[in-house]
């Protein structure tokens, strides 16, 4: 089974970091870097990322066949996606025991998705 | 056939065989497998340029054993206490068997202290002599997350102490309902109704089918492998069928039954007759014996719902399960009418295991069809597309809502 782990920020988290001294920074990094190493080494990761600031966004509108992109996220929202892993392991529970190693589940902002399969037995 | 895939399936059938010679003379399954490995790939790229040597077997098993020696210089802690050992001449390439290698690797690849994940990965590579990209496709995964799970499966195979030998008798019965289990995952992955991507894909089906015959050869008496074989022929015969052209999942009732697979149908029925008299009961046997039914019946209103009614009250008992509780409501219904079915769906709920599950919904909806309440029908049935993690299961259920529109 897959599963997307979805990482938000949001103002509180934003301003909890940005108060961080760089020795608690470098705490945080820390604990990302050892949850990345241990999904590779036990062969659960897929893949990890983490996104670019959100004013770096471009939203894309195509109209009449002409691509439009515009500065921004598109909406004024306030949880923003922040990073994101994307795992294979036995079950939810396992991608719940995973997704609890990321820091900002002390603010709620960690969620955890089913990834859809292309098989499927017969109906 | 072409050279290359001939050489592919040689290359194949030999893995396990060169594995279990070189862990036989040297010991330590992990830096043998990935010598196997190496001398497979040098094989694949030299024999279809320079022709099939004339001992394939020698040859890997020389090529592999060199190959050996270089892994274990690289590794220098080892040097002193191994050097005897490691230099010794390759194992002779047809030695008489104490026990069957095959047999032991695939007990070994689906250890216990695996996750079913990683005894898939290991397995595929150590006894399917695929390669960790060609797994890596099969399995819809990166080639560093395939490669991960077998270095770890092998590390966790290496601390467990677990020796390259069968298992006390015992235990033994356990450690193959194991094997079993990881062959149907493997055939389960491969049984996919994506079309696309399929050119590129190994064929796990195949593969499953072709690893559970050579266990089958090895264990000719255990209904239950022959069981599980019956099994995947027998649901492995509709896939032609399986999908319309336009790629969508065709249940039972709309296929095309000219389109299923006679020869591997005669093939299951003939093994899962003859198991069911002759062996002791078990899980996969009645599931064989199902599939049996449905394939045996020249079309969808010639099924017979009584006998396919009576194997799940027996599955009920062997292996009593959620998914096993739906499907025998769905024959409960085609025996005894949809109101029938709906009540004991109704009870069913209760079950934890089920509570919220999309087949609840899926089932419910066929019934509510079938009893004439199309309006409920269509809600339980987009209910059911919402939720479920398959897209072609989600893509047919949006259409038989669809279907159902006023």
């Amino acid at each position: 089974m897959k599963y997307m782990i979805l990482i938000h920020s949001n103002p509180q988290s934003r301003g909890i970091w940005d108060g961080f001294t760089d020795a608690q920074r470098a705490e945080g990094y820390a604990e990302y870097a050892a949850l990345g190493e241990d999904l590779a080494s036990s062969g659960e990761l897929i893949v990890a990322e983490a996104l670019a600031d959100a004013s770096l966004t471009k939203t894309v509108t195509v109209t009449d066949g002409k691509t439009i992109p515009s500065d921004g996220p598109f909406a004024e929202s306030k949880e923003l996606l922040a990073g994101f892993f994307l795992i294979e392991c036995d079950g939810m529970d396992r991608a719940v025991e995973i997704a609890a190693r990321v820091p900002e589940t002390e603010l709620g902002l960690v969620e955890v998705r089913p990834i859809m399969q292309l098989s499927g037995d017969d109906v | 056939v072409s050279t290359a895939t001939a050489i592919e399936g040689l290359l194949r059938e030999l893995a396990p065989e060169v594995l279990g010679a070189l862990v036989r003379r040297y010991g330590g399954f992990d830096t043998c497998e990935d010598a196997v490995q190496e001398a497979l790939l040098a094989a694949a790229v030299q024999w279809p340029k320079d022709g099939v040597p004339e001992n394939p077997k020698g040859w890997l098993i020389r090529v592999a054993s060199r190959r050996r020696i270089e892994l274990w210089r690289q590794d220098s802690a080892r040097r002193r206490r191994e050097e005897t050992v490691a230099l010794e001449a390759p194992p002779d390439p047809e030695p008489a068997p104490v026990e069957d290698d095959t047999l032991t690797l695939l007990v070994l690849c689906c250890h216990p202290s695996l996750t079913p994940i990683s005894q898939v990965a290991l397995t595929l590579r150590a006894v399917g002599g695929l390669t960790t990209a060609e797994i890596a496709r099969a399995l819809l995964v990166p080639e560093a997350t395939v490669a991960q799970r077998i270095s770890r499966a092998k590390q966790r195979i290496k601390a467990s102490g677990a020796e390259f030998q069968m298992p006390p008798e015992a235990k033994r019965s356990e450690r193959i309902a194991a094997v079993l289990h990881v062959l149907y995952l493997i055939f389960n992955e491969g049984y996919t109704a994506s079309s696309g991507s399929r050119l590129h894909r190994v064929e796990l089906t195949s593969e499953a089918i072709r690893l559970t015959r050579q266990l089958r050869e090895r264990l000719p008496e255990d209904g239950e492998v022959a069981g599980l074989l019956a099994l995947m022929l027998l649901t492995d015969a509709r896939r032609p069928a399986r999908t319309s052209a336009d790629g969508a999942l065709l249940p039972l009732a709309e296929q095309d039954r000219s389109l299923w697979d006679a020869e591997a149908i005669a093939e299951g029925v003939e093994l899962i007759t003859e198991t069911l008299a002759t062996a002791p009961i078990g899980p996969y046997q009645v599931q064989a014996a199902i599939a049996a039914v449905h394939d045996e019946a020249a079309g969808f209103e010639d099924t017979d719902w009584p006998q396919i009614l009576a194997l799940y009250d027996l599955l009920q008992k062997v292996a009593p399960g959620p998914m096993v509780t739906l499907n025998r409501i769905v024959a409960v219904a085609m025996v005894h009418g949809p109101l029938a079915g709906l009540e004991q769906l109704a009870e069913a709920e209760a079950d934890p295991a089920l509570a919220g599950h999309h087949r609840v919904d899926a089932v419910r909806a066929h019934l509510l069809d079938m009893a004439g309440d199309h309006e409920a029908a269509r809600t339980h049935f987009r209910e059911a597309a919402r939720r479920t993690l398959s897209v072609p299961e989600q893509r047919y259920l949006e259409s038989r809502a669809t279907r159902l529109e006023p």
